[in-house]
């Protein structure tokens, strides 16, 4: 684009009370276009996460200057379209409306135009001015496709930079259009959509008659499509104020007109069709290469889920070999040294303090420490699949399974972060449409063994069974997710009967995996999980810390040792003595605590290691029954701590009723078949 | 949920409607169609236009094995569709 050198005109930013305001800029996109790459190149980790005021969707924020000023970056949710069906859609919309950014940047996939540019077709609907990035400029031309950036930015009226963001080409340009914009540099007037022919007279009318009602800041003729689209949230809103006769009148025609959506969204792909023909000189050729060659195995009914078991396999694999060694590394170097300098140094002044800080504290904090290693290895891995493309296949060819349960394939990825961890499991779950997928999915992730889980089943197995250790380890997975499938289907039709959830997801183009992308990736959700089981685990570390020495001062006269011997009745039910109970008890803090404590409370380390003294303490069939028990038992803390968040306190205290009779019910019946074959 | 959300199934049910129209789970793979009428309700309607499904647009049916989710190509992207979700979906058979 050849424009002069703009004259230093105030723009909308230098309107605002202070001047010095920092400059605001929205970026909207599609899902998958690679939001989340050009977001971090324009950052860095100079970014905030957080959630949107009120709601369960993630928000980022970050800050970037140029030219001596600075720009305030907002990361909009990515949707397909702006209607008022998902509350992401709400959010950017909204935010749009109410905050008014100087600059929407509309991120645009060049390999899927067509499609990629109806949210455009919407944004320009909207009081604000836009700035087309152009993105994957590369897979299109990989594809055969060829677009002229400047013909396609002269048919829309609008600033469009060709972009490869994931090899960094075209950000500084998009970074001075982004400046351009908010000077307010005459951008050519943006042409609109405009809705079908045979609906144009309807609009006029309803224009007509809500005009001058339209209460600040919605715009009158966005309010107007908006009601002929059906939007459940505009409609509510003029229904409220209009006066009831005028708005018996819009109702009226709204009514006979209820195919309108159709009309409205038709009119928007025949914009978007003008300007394909415009901008694209050669469509693609032929099918898609590679996706379409890997897809015809990875989305096969039957190979899809051959190679999904050999993914996850392999995912494992990678995380416990590498990470085990590391935690054991860091618990005896790192935790078990600190805990016990803590103690050498604090034991003279006074006993009760060295055993605070040295068990209730370093021992809860310990635990978050020693599990980073596993879970940025088991983030990482995620990360490559997710950005390359791999996880929207491993949803397909799940979809079958997770029907059983009255879910479809995308509750898959957040059941399957589960295995890492249950706390971005629960909170992963936000990538679900409908709320009752959502809150069932919350609900049963707790149920997939984490790695803390499986670390106790690691250490206890070989400990009872010798031998037959991984087979009995892999009959305790298997039988958990048996579970939850089981789980899924009673809860689903029970709580949630009728409402059924649509199944209806992009497959995105597979590409290289972008290390910076997953970098960023592997950062939030690590320092998200240390930052919400930080802030529970240390107090509650404490308190069972406390309860396991008061009044006396050793473990076997403790309340919490009390506690154990009170519910050795319901115990013995499964096997379990009030050892077991007290070790099931302080894993509600963190799950492989149950090792320590069998420790603490068996009194190993004196000739016989722990080991030995549980092979001889208890029988196989306790032993099996407390490691079922061990892994269905409600949550840690960190992870209840997350349901309450995201599904509120009636579900949090559904899910710990529900999981405790679950373990204990399923604990017993693989007590009393073990007892039936003689174990 | 309010008055747009009545169902219009034809009343021909399963096989193919008066116009020619049949639904795309009823697609053979690699067979291409025009979009004839989406006919669910107002909110998955919203998903299906925003994805791209709206009445002339052209679908390919890349992998249909006749049971379990589809997948479908519409204006260059590529969709997975559960069944039920196809069913609602219906399409006019290009002449070949």
């Amino acid at each position: 684009m050849t424009t002069e050198p703009p004259p230093i005109a105030p723009g909308p930013a230098a309107e605002r009370p202070g001047g010095a305001r920092p400059i605001l800029v929205a970026l909207a996109g599609q899902p998958n276009v690679g939001k989340s790459t050009v977001f971090n190149l324009l950052t860095g980790l100079d970014q905030h996460v957080g959630n949107w005021p009120g709601k369960t969707v993630e928000r980022k924020e970050g800050a970037f200057t140029f030219e001596g000023k600075t720009y305030r970056l907002v990361d909009l949710p990515g949707t397909y379209s702006l209607t008022a069906s998902s509350p992401e859609e709400v959010i950017a919309r909204e935010f749009i409306i109410r905050e008014r950014p100087d600059v929407v940047v509309a991120l645009v996939d060049a390999a899927i135009l067509e499609r990629s540019l109806y949210l455009v077709a919407e944004l320009v609907s909207l009081p604000a001015p836009v700035v087309v990035g152009l993105n994957m400029m590369d897979v299109a031309r990989q594809e055969g496709m060829e677009i002229e950036p400047d013909v396609l930015a002269a048919a829309l009226g609008l600033e469009v930079v060709p972009m490869t963001a994931s090899r960094h080409v075209g950000v500084q340009q998009l970074v001075e259009a982004i400046a351009r914009a908010a000077r307010g540099d005459p951008l050519p007037a943006p042409r609109r959509p405009e809705i079908r022919a045979d609906h144009r007279q309807v609009l006029t009318q309803i224009e007509e008659r809500i005009a001058g009602w339209v209460p600040q800041p919605y715009p009158q003729d966005w309010v107007a499509l908006k009601l002929l689209e059906g939007d459940e949230q505009v409609t509510l809103l003029m229904k409220e104020s209009l006066p009831a006769e005028r708005w018996e009148a819009v109702h009226q025609i709204l009514r006979h007109h209820e195919d309108a959506l159709l009309a409205v969204t038709s009119g928007r792909y025949e914009w978007i069709g003008r300007m394909i023909r415009a901008a694209v000189t050669r469509p693609r050729s032929g099918p898609i290469g590679l996706t379409e060659r890997i897809d015809h195995w990875a989305t096969h009914p039957l190979w899809g889920l051959v190679i999904l078991a050999g993914v996850l396999g392999l995912t494992f694999w990678l995380t416990y070999t590498v990470g085990t060694p590391l935690l054991n590394l860091l618990d005896v170097y790192g935790v078990q040294v600190l805990a016990e300098l803590a103690r050498a140094g604090l034991a003279p002044i006074s006993p009760w303090l060295a055993g605070l800080v040295a068990d209730g504290v370093i021992g809860g904090a310990g635990f978050i420490l020693t599990f980073l290693p596993i879970l940025v290895i088991f983030f990482a891995v995620m990360g490559v699949l997710e950005d390359v493309g791999y996880m929207a296949r491993a949803a397909f060819v799940m979809d079958g399974f997770m029907h059983l349960m009255g879910l479809h394939g995308k509750s898959f990825l957040p059941l399957f972060l589960g295995f890492g961890c249950n706390v971005p499991a629960v909170l992963g779950t936000r990538v679900i449409e409908s709320r009752r997928a959502r809150l069932l999915t919350a609900l049963l992730a707790p149920l997939v063994p984490c790695t803390a889980r499986m670390t106790v089943v690691a250490f206890l197995a070989p400990a009872f069974f010798g031998r037959a250790a991984t087979l009995v380890s892999w009959g305790t997975v298997l039988l958990s997710l048996a579970v939850l499938a089981a789980s899924g289907a009673l809860i689903g039709r029970a709580l949630f009967r009728g409402e059924r959830a649509a199944f209806i997801m992009e497959l995105p183009l597979y590409h290289l995996p972008n290390p910076r992308t997953i970098g960023l990736l592997v950062w939030q959700r690590t320092t998200e999980f240390v930052r919400k089981a930080g802030t529970v685990i240390l107090p509650v570390s404490v308190v069972i810390w406390a309860l396991s020495v008061l009044p006396g001062g050793s473990v076997e006269s403790s309340y919490l040792a009390a506690f154990g011997r009170w519910l050795e009745p319901l115990g013995r039910l499964m096997g379990l003595d009030w050892r077991l109970i007290v070790a099931l008890v302080s894993s509600f803090v963190a799950k492989e605590n149950a090792i320590a404590t069998l420790g603490v409370v068996l009194g190993a380390g004196e000739g016989s290691s722990l080991a030995q003294t549980l092979a001889s303490t208890y029988a196989p069939a306790s032993a099996l029954a407390f490691l079922v028990v061990q892994v269905l038992f409600i949550p840690c803390v960190a992870t209840v701590a997350a349901l309450r968040q995201e599904a509120g306190w009636r579900w949090m205290f559904f899910s710990l009723g529900f999981q405790l009779s679950v373990s204990l019910a399923v604990g017993a019946a693989v007590y009393w078949a073990a007892r039936a074959v003689g174990l | 949920m309010n008055r747009r959300h009545r169902r219009e199934r034809c009343s021909c049910a399963l096989l193919a409607c008066p116009d020619g129209s049949v639904p795309l789970s009823a697609l053979q793979p690699g067979e291409s169609a025009e979009v004839a009428q989406v006919l669910c309700g107002h909110g998955l309607m919203c998903r299906m236009t925003s994805l791209g499904f709206t009445p002339g647009a052209e679908v390919t049916v890349v992998q249909n094995y006749g049971y379990g989710p589809l997948i479908a190509q519409v204006r260059g992207a590529r969709v997975a569709l559960g069944r039920g979700e196809a069913g609602q979906l219906y399409v006019r058979r290009k002449a070949a």
